[in-house]
């Protein structure tokens, strides 16, 4: 019953000497949530779009419910949601309108369309905007309205590419707890994000990219627990001083990462870490204590910062 | 030759895959059931040229003959520029308006993230753009009954072939759609339809061209509009078979064309 | 001592036309030598060969009376281009008009700019066209270098008035009906291809009112002298007051648009 329900190995896409995706394998399995986390350029968007079976594998295996997107891309594409990076609305048809034509497209009898637009509208909170033309709309409402969208077919698997970026944090919240919602239906979302808090919010799994790449595979906190501490102690320092002040601070904590702008130091109690700093008579222009998170994992894994 | 052999041959490969195209004309419908005022007055400008042939060229010109048969220049005209209307009709829609969807509002993209493929896209589109020629032709016909420039119950003929020369012309024009850059590239497409449209023995018949007739046959808004005047003189001529392979075929080049590159273009 | 501001500004329009003045040439000449050729020549002969025409064009050859008007009516088009999608570009597209705002030019210098560049344009089309009418001998007389500056005119009158309307617009949504039911039905009914005599009663004083007509009536006059046109100085006094009208409007917009 558990059959993955994506399953990639050694895939790589490459657009003549550019490699997007350099060999990656994971596995996807029903009912959870499964992300890709990375920097823009990392390879995320490349792969949604092999998993969409509108971009052709360039080598390795894909295969979807089972199925290859090479030549079954209609069946899987009729069972398959997708939310794409930006949103890519019919301007010229209102909000119901973009619905019943997208579920035209599924070959979804036209009673039905209608039937499943009320729903859906409801279920993203647009209902009272029916009949409005979808350019005065909000940044939230329009994302919300793709969300309804890529359900009007009922699918099994949702592929959504970066779904908050570029909203507000309300938006953002409503959202994901759209999303939430949809998990606890049973949907499968695969989702790609550069944002730790969506991650650590969404994602059963994930799996970190860069360049191409697949660096680290696991669910949140696992990854944090294995690749970070459990806190992180922040100092800022004035300029050009940094370096002068880590070869002070050598031996606190686990570990010490040097930043253009910031000195992290890596502890499993951020506070004991910080009296230990004041007590070898250093003393910071600004200091911070906070919990490890996925930031810190990737800069773990690859030195570089999730957002440039 | 199998069937399946001999039709491979005939219609492009790609088209095979082609599932459920007419929802592209859904689209469309859709959206013109808001905008159909741009509808109307797309018919605008071949009902001016109409009248303007009407109240101003019928009175200089007089009288017309062609292959023997002698016109009201009026009579000579209209039939020409039904064919004419037919080619405008489609042609927007399967340039400027394919153009806007395939580069500014993605709406391929879109569509083909559901089970439709780039080969519904292509034939969706063609299709659509036919529709709307068809429309003008149809209401063409109409005009041309009111103003008594009818000559045939035959015209009627006249509404299917102009079905033909919209094919041939959406197809073409959204084929040379997929190579522009941008909008101004636009002006290549009036560039190509205002010489089709007054060489190719509309406004004058093709004995006006002595020696350079031959020219004119290489437009396929001529080989429209010989089918077109024939059928309002009430005349079938086996000649027009020939006229009509050459719209049928330069409708499936068109179409095969096409079909190929929206599938290069957003399958990257 | 500097340049004359409007000056400046014309000079900027002139650097980005440097880019696509090709595309735009071939455009704007080659739609009116096509029309030349096809209705001219084409429809032309078969116009010669009907006794009644005679009459009703003077005694002229069909090309004769087209020719001329052609110049007219492209210096319409060239006008009528250049103040739609191009203008709106500089104010709700590209900006360009808010940039040079924000110097020390006044808006009434930017549309003075606008209104030579727009004459500047218009001429260049305008002699591409009488460049192909010298060809022919019915044509080539010295009452072309009359017509170009008439033309020119016509040009502007339709320019101005346009551009003063198009700076108001959030989009360009309304431009394709300026087209299909303002300049297509002048070009057609308002005198280039047939004397306005065989329009309808009714018809006839709108073509009295819009500046093609006049400004075809010059050129015509000027180009083909043994032509009735009628008095010069009404040509010239309508086209003079749409000109002047469409500068004031100009300013009184441009001022409104870039300095609210």
């Amino acid at each position: 019953m558990s059959a993955p329900v994506i399953i990639a190995s050694d895939l790589r896409k490459q657009f003549g000497d550019f490699v997007a995706v350099d060999g990656v394998d994971f596995e996807v399995r029903p009912g959870e949530s499964f992300g890709f986390l990375g920097p823009n350029g990392a390879g995320k968007t490349s792969t949604m779009r092999m998993v969409g079976c509108v971009s052709p594998v360039t080598s390795g295996g894909l295969s979807i419910f089972g199925l290859d997107p090479e030549r079954d891309g209609p069946e899987i594409r009729s069972r398959m949601g997708v939310v794409p990076q930006t949103d890519q609305l019919d301007a010229e048809l209102t909000v119901s309108e973009n619905l019943l034509i997208y579920g035209r497209y599924f070959d979804i009898p036209r009673a039905e369309c209608r039937r499943r637009t009320v729903d859906l509208l409801e279920f993203v909170q647009l209902s009272e905007r029916a009949d409005d033309q979808v350019d005065p709309l909000s940044g939230g409402m329009k994302r919300r309205l793709t969300i309804a969208r890529s359900l009007i077919n009922e699918p099994d698997l949702l592929l959504l590419d970066e779904p908050t970026t570029g909203l507000d944090p309300q938006a953002r919240h409503v959202l994901w707890d759209r999303l939430y919602r949809l998990k606890q239906r049973g949907v499968t979302l695969v989702l790609t994000t550069h944002y730790m808090d969506e991650a650590e919010q969404l994602c059963d799994r994930l799996v970190v990219m860069d360049q191409g790449r697949i660096a680290a595979e696991g669910s949140p906190r696992e990854l944090i627990d294995r690749y970070s501490t459990r806190e992180v102690l922040e100092l800022r320092f004035a300029v050009g001083e940094n370096e002068a002040m880590a070869v002070k601070l050598h031996g606190i904590g686990e570990r010490c990462e040097l930043l253009p702008d910031r000195i992290l130091i890596y502890a499993r109690d951020g506070e004991d870490a910080l009296s230990e700093v004041r007590r070898r008579g250093v003393d910071p222009g600004g200091s911070l204590v906070r919990r490890s998170s996925l930031e810190d994992v990737f800069l773990r894994l690859t030195g570089r910062a999730l957002v440039d | 030759m199998s069937e399946r052999t001999l039709a491979l041959r005939i219609v492009p490969v790609e088209l095979l895959t082609a599932r459920r195209p007419q929802r592209m004309v859904e689209r469309s419908v859709m959206f013109y059931r808001h905008a159909w005022m741009i509808l109307v007055s797309g018919f605008f400008e071949p009902l001016l040229y109409l009248l303007s042939v009407q109240v101003g060229f019928a009175a200089l010109v007089g009288e017309v003959t062609d292959n023997g048969v002698t016109y009201d220049y009026a009579e000579f005209v209209a039939p020409a520029l039904m064919a004419a209307a037919a080619m405008n009709g489609a042609i927007f829609d399967a340039t400027g308006n394919v153009y806007e969807k395939l580069r500014h509002s993605k709406l391929y993209d879109t569509v083909l993230a559901t089970p439709m493929t780039a080969a519904d896209i292509a034939l969706g589109e063609i299709m659509g753009a036919v529709a709307r020629g068809s429309l003008y032709s149809v209401a063409f016909v109409l005009t041309m009954w009111a103003l008594g420039l009818v000559g045939s119950p035959l015209v009627v003929l006249a509404v299917p072939a102009c079905v033909l020369i919209g094919f041939a012309f959406a197809s073409l024009g959204m084929a040379f759609t997929t190579y522009m850059r941008s909008w101004s590239d636009l002006e290549y497409i009036n560039a190509v339809t205002l010489p089709l449209l007054l060489f190719s023995a509309t406004f004058y018949p093709l004995s006006s061209y002595g020696g350079w007739s031959w020219i004119v046959y290489f437009s396929p808004l001529y080989h429209g509009v010989a089918i077109v005047r024939g059928c309002n003189l009430g005349v079938l001529e086996w000649s027009m078979l020939g006229n009509i392979a050459v719209l049928l075929a330069l409708s499936l080049a068109g179409l095969r064309f096409t079909a190929r590159r929206i599938g290069g273009l957003l399958l990257t | 001592m500097s340049t004359p501001t409007a000056v400046r500004v014309w000079e900027n329009h002139l650097m980005r036309y440097r880019k696509i003045w090709g595309s735009h040439l071939l455009g704007a000449f080659v739609q009116p030598v096509l029309y030349l050729f096809g209705m001219g020549l084409g429809v032309g002969a078969l116009v010669d060969r009907n006794t009644e025409s005679i009459v009703l064009l003077d005694g002229v050859s069909y090309f004769a009376f087209l020719a001329p008007a052609l110049l007219a009516t492209t210096a319409m088009m060239s006008g009528g281009q250049s103040s739609l999608w191009e203008l709106a570009d500089g104010f709700i597209w590209s900006h360009r008009y808010e940039a040079m705002a924000s110097t020390p030019l006044t808006p009434r210098e930017i549309a003075d700019g606008l209104a030579l560049w727009q004459a500047t344009r218009t001429a260049l089309a305008v002699i591409a066209v009488a460049g192909v009418l010298a060809l022919f001998d019915e044509t080539r007389t010295w009452g072309l270098l009359v017509a170009i500056p008439a033309a020119v005119l016509t040009g502007l009158a339709f320019a101005l008035p346009i551009s003063a309307w198009s700076s108001t617009r959030k989009n360009g949504s309304s431009f394709p009906a300026v087209i299909r039911f303002a300049l297509i039905p002048m070009f057609l009914f308002g005198g280039a291809f047939f004397p306005i005599d065989l329009l309808p009663g009714w018809l006839q004083p709108v073509a009295y009112v819009t500046p093609l007509w006049h400004g075809i009536e010059l050129c015509r006059g000027a180009v083909i002298p043994s032509i009735d046109s009628g008095p010069v100085a009404v040509h010239l006094a309508v086209l003079l007051a749409y000109t002047s009208a469409g500068l004031l409007a100009c300013w009184i917009t441009f001022s409104r648009t870039l300095r609210p």
